[in-house]
C-alpha cells in the first residue's frame, strides 16, 4: 500500500515554513485518505460484521427493544465488553457490578493509550473520538501506521490525525453495521463460520509490519514468552489483560535497568547492550538479513 | 428490566469503557515526551500484537460465552484439535504470504478463506 503523502510531497523540504519562495506542503486529499482508511479497515470489516452480528443476535434474546442494542454499539464500542454487558443485562446486574466488570475487562486499554499519547496529542476535539474508538483492532491499525519522521511538520501531523479519525470511524461503522444485521435477522442464515479469523490474520499481518518497522527481535520474544506463560498460569478470562500488563511491567523494568546501566558511562553503552534507538543504523545493518527471518 | 434501567446500565458500561481508554491521556498527556513514554510507544505495539495473535488464536470461540470457558481452559488439547491445527496452518500461511508479498489484504483474504474452507468443508 503506497502512501500518497510520501509520493506526492517528496519535494517538500524541512524548512518549507520558513522559506517563503517554495510552495508549502499540500495536505493529502480527503478522498485519498478515505481510500487509504478503507483499504486498511477492510480486514476489520470481515471480522467486525460477523462479530457485530453475533452480538446483535445475542441481544435479541433479551426482552428489550432492539434499538438499545444499536445504542450499545454506538456508545460503548467494545467487542467482549458488549457481550459481557448483554450477559449482565440478562442477569439483572446492578450498576456497581456492571461498572467494575467492564472496567476490569477493558483495563488492557490503559496500556494502549500509553503508546499513543504522542500521536493523539494535537487532535483537538477529534481526540475524544479517537480515544473512544480505541478497540483492540483500531489500536492495532493506528499503532502500525507508518511512523512519520516529520513530527514537527504540522501538515504531516494533521494528515496523520485525519487518517486515524477515518480509520476509527470506519471500524465503528463495520461494528454498527454488523450489529444492525444481527438485530434485524435475529439469527444468522448464512454459514460464515470461521470468518472472524480475519481479525487473527490482521494481527499476524500487523505483527509482521511491526517487525519491519522495528527490526529488533526482543519485543516479539518478550510478547511470546509472556503470553505463553499466561496461557499456562492464568485463567482464560484474564489472559489478555494479564499478558499485556506483565509485558508492560517488564518493559518498564527493562527501561530502568537500561538507564541504570547507562548512567555510569559517559559514552553511550555498546550497541548490543541496549536496543539501538537510532532506527536508521539498525535498519541498514539488518536489512540484508530481513528475507531470512521468519515469523516474529 | 425496564428500558430506563437498561439505559442506565448501558451508560455505565459506556462510561467504564471510555474511562479505561481515556485514563492514560488524562494523567500522562503532559509527559508525552518523557523517554519512558517514548520507550513504551516504540515497543509496546509489537508486544501487544504478539499477545493479540496468541490470544485470538486460543480464543476463537469468544462470542459464545458459555462454551468458551471449556474451550479455552482445555488449551492443551487445542493444538491436536482439527480446529486449532487448521487455525495454526492458516496463520502460518498468512505470515508466509505477508513476508513474501507484503500485501495485507491478500495475506488476510487468503488466510481467512483457507480457514473458512477448512472449517466448513469438513475439517472439524
Amino acid at each position: 500500500m503506497s502512501s500518497p503523502s510520501t509520493t506526492g510531497t517528496s519535494h517538500a523540504s524541512r524548512d518549507d515554513t520558513t522559506c517563503a519562495g517554495s510552495p508549502p506542503r499540500q495536505p493529502v486529499s480527503s478522498r485519498h485518505l478515505w481510500q487509504q482508511a478503507l483499504n486498511k479497515t477492510l480486514p476489520v470489516m470481515f471480522g467486525y460484521i460477523p462479530l457485530g452480528a453475533a452480538f446483535g443476535v445475542l441481544f435479541t434474546q433479551l426482552p428489550l427493544s432492539p434499538w438499545l442494542g444499536l445504542l450499545m454499539s454506538l456508545v460503548i464500542l467494545a467487542g467482549a465488553g458488549q457481550f459481557l454487558a448483554v450477559a449482565l443485562l440478562g442477569a439483572g446486574a446492578g450498576i456497581t457490578e456492571v461498572f467494575v466488570a467492564t472496567l476490569l475487562l477493558n483495563s488492557r486499554h490503559l496500556f494502549y493509550g500509553l503508546s499513543l499519547l504522542e500521536r493523539f496529542r494535537a487532535a483537538g476535539l477529534g481526540k475524544l473520538y479517537l480515544i473512544f474508538g480505541l478497540t483492540d483492532e483500531t489500536y492495532s491499525l493506528l499503532a502500525s501506521l507508518p511512523r512519520s519522521g516529520e513530527r514537527d511538520d504540522p501538515v504531516a501531523r494533521r494528515d496523520d490525525q485525519r487518517l486515524m479519525l477515518r480509520i476509527t470511524f470506519l471500524n465503528q461503522s463495520w461494528w454498527v453495521l454488523g450489529t444492525l444485521l444481527g438485530l434485524a435477522a435475529g439469527q444468522l442464515s448464512f454459514d460464515s463460520s470461521g470468518i472472524e479469523f480475519a481479525l487473527t490474520a490482521l494481527f499476524v499481518v500487523l505483527g509482521i509490519e511491526q517487525w519491519f518497522a522495528l527490526r529488533e527481535r526482543w519485543p516479539f520474544m518478550l510478547g511470546l514468552l509472556v503470553t505463553l506463560a499466561g496461557l499456562w498460569l492464568l485463567p482464560e478470562d484474564q489472559l489478555l489483560l494479564g499478558s499485556i500488563a506483565a509485558a508492560c511491567a517488564l518493559l518498564l523494568g527493562q527501561y530502568h535497568y537500561q538507564r541504570g546501566k547507562q548512567q555510569p558511562h559517559v559514552t553511550p553503552a555498546p550497541r548490543d547492550d541496549h536496543p539501538p534507538h537510532g532506527k536508521s543504523g539498525a535498519r541498514r545493518t539488518e536489512h540484508n538479513q530481513a528475507s531470512e527471518h521468519t515469523t516474529p | 428490566m425496564t428500558t430506563l434501567q437498561a439505559l442506565l446500565l448501558i451508560a455505565v458500561s459506556a462510561g467504564a469503557t471510555f474511562a479505561t481508554r481515556a485514563l492514560p491521556f488524562v494523567f500522562l498527556s503532559r509527559h508525552s515526551a518523557h523517554p519512558l513514554i517514548l520507550h513504551m510507544g516504540r515497543y509496546l505495539p509489537a508486544i501487544v500484537m504478539v499477545v493479540l495473535i496468541i490470544v485470538s488464536l486460543s480464543a476463537m470461540q469468544l462470542p459464545d460465552m458459555s462454551e468458551s470457558a471449556h474451550h479455552i481452559s482445555a488449551w492443551q488439547s487445542w493444538l491436536v484439535s482439527a480446529e486449532g491445527a487448521g487455525m495454526l496452518v492458516a496463520a502460518l500461511c498468512v505470515a508466509g504470504l505477508h513476508l513474501w508479498r507484503r500485501n495485507a489484504l491478500l495475506s488476510i483474504a487468503v488466510g481467512t478463506g483457507l480457514y473458512m474452507a477448512w472449517l466448513q468443508l469438513g475439517g472439524v
